[in-house]
């Protein structure tokens, strides 16, 4: 009888020295959570794509509630009206976010490139990859398996004619997709820009031609009919700086093979701004 | 003694590696080893838990438990010993070393009373350990669980971009790489031997 009666005693008090424990602890060393991080964890979106540069939304909420100095506006998937709810809460002041889409820099695909074996393999961009650079001639060209189709959180990313292609109308700018690209070919740019070169090749002009017919060839026309001198040939390959160019597509239309692209890409945010 | 505890370290870690061939902890280490630095978090916490829980349960096993002849009561007095220990540690990490909260606070409450740690609590009181032979101990289970951990992320990245059949893929085809990884693992069987002599 008494061996019952000392395991009892012991169990029982063994369990409320724990459970006493653990309330003292809890009251004493509680650490009070920010009512208004709270607050503003709710208003962020939630995506976690780190476009903000904290990593997590909890992490820009937490540096949002404990700095003033920190801005509103760096959420790009939420857009103006997030921006706005932050400023509201944090009493920053409220500037506009500037919209962000991605696009794939590549105009490849089945009719354009020639390919360079057949591959039979685990269906994903990052397996293809592995396997002497990708399935096509070209090294940057998109393998047109859909690692970034599975990844994106809105769909706006489907499979055509062998690569990827985005609907920039249903972007939210999240990059995503630019994280999960094996060739790193997918890029993010203000949803305001007119014009993007879709092609990322660094091969001297004859041998990306013979890879691919919309690759760009280095052959600075475009250089040359840039009102502005905001495009330029650097490393076989026509990159724009964005601050000088005002989106007149000149360059569009004298580029040869067609690679570079004179668009709206305005994104699911600016869409009803039209 | 420092032999014997150099024996018990490395046997803890190849030999009996706890994981690999006594099968404990396979919660943990099918869940979180898909990627390296979860793996090593993990590992880590492990580690710090095994130490913590060891360092309690040994004095109570031999100056309460054995003292009133209630041995029968070990497991519900580990786990529930455990389980505080583990929740107090938590608050307090989480008030004075904030930073080391946010890198072991995931994994804490998911191996609250996992069965390694348990399992570790109690085969250092059955094979007749005294203190620093526990302590010893349960470090080299948890470097043996971080060493199967971190192999394993490995294989499992590797799993990821190949082409499994349909039916095997997902969990079944992690098992049986896990198995494979274990039958590698008796190759250490005999191993002590060879430092003993």
């Amino acid at each position: 009888m008494t061996g019952i009666l000392t395991a009892l005693i012991l169990l029982s008090s063994s369990g409320l020295i724990c459970g006493a424990l653990l309330t003292v602890a809890s009251v004493f060393m509680s650490t009070e959570k920010d009512e208004r991080e709270v607050a503003i964890r709710a208003a962020l979106p939630g995506v976690n794509c780190g476009a903000c540069g904290y990593g997590t939304c909890d992490g820009y909420a937490a540096a949002l509630a404990s700095d003033n100095t920190v801005k509103t506006n760096l959420c790009i998937p939420g857009a103006d009206s997030v921006a706005e709810k932050l400023s509201q809460l944090t009493g920053a002041p409220f500037e506009s976010v500037v919209e962000r889409i991605a696009y794939v820099k590549c105009g490849g695909g089945c009719s354009q490139t020639v390919r360079k074996y057949q591959y039979e393999g685990c269906s994903t961009c990052a397996a293809a990859n592995m396997l002497y650079g990708g399935i096509w001639e070209c090294e940057w060209a998109c393998q047109g398996f859909g690692d970034c189709v599975l990844a994106c959180p809105e769909e706006a990313i489907s499979i055509v004619d062998g690569m990827a292609r985005i609907n920039t109308r249903k972007c939210t700018g999240c990059g995503i997709c630019v994280s999960v690209c094996p060739k790193g070919i997918i890029e993010m740019f203000d949803d305001s820009s007119r014009v993007i070169v879709t092609c990322s090749n660094h091969d001297k002009g004859a041998v990306a031609r013979k890879k691919c017919k919309k690759s760009c060839i280095a052959c600075r026309r475009c250089e040359k009919a840039c009102p502005t001198d905001a495009i330029k040939i650097e490393d076989n390959l026509a990159r724009i700086n964005y601050e000088l160019c005002t989106g007149c597509g000149e360059c569009a239309k004298v580029c040869p093979t067609g690679c570079i692209e004179y668009s709206d890409f305005r994104g699911v945010h600016n869409i009803n701004k039209m | 003694m420092i032999k014997t505890l150099t024996i018990i370290f490395v046997s803890s870690i190849l030999v009996d590696n706890y994981v690999l061939t006594r099968f404990l902890g396979i919660c943990p280490f099918l869940g979180v080893s898909r990627k390296l630095d979860q793996a090593v978090g993990m590992g880590v916490s492990v580690i710090f838990v095994m130490l913590c829980a060891t360092a309690v349960t040994w004095p109570i096993q031999i100056f309460i438990l054995d003292k009133l002849g209630l041995g029968y009561l070990q497991t519900l007095v580990f786990i529930l010993v455990i389980a505080a220990l583990v929740q107090f540690v938590e608050i307090t990490l989480k008030k004075f070393l904030p930073s080391l909260h946010s890198a072991l606070g995931v994994y804490l409450p998911l191996i609250t009373t996992n069965c390694i740690v348990l399992g570790v609590a109690i085969n250092n009181i059955t094979d007749g350990y005294n203190f620093l032979e526990s302590i010893v101990s349960s470090l080299g289970v948890g470097i043996g669980f971080l060493f199967a951990m971190v192999l394993f992320s490995g294989v499992r990245t590797r799993l990821e971009n190949t082409g499994v059949p349909e039916t095997f893929r997902g969990l079944p085809i992690t098992l049986v790489a896990a198995s494979i990884v274990s039958l590698s693992f008796y190759g250490f069987a005999g191993v002590i031997e060879g430092m003993l002599s």
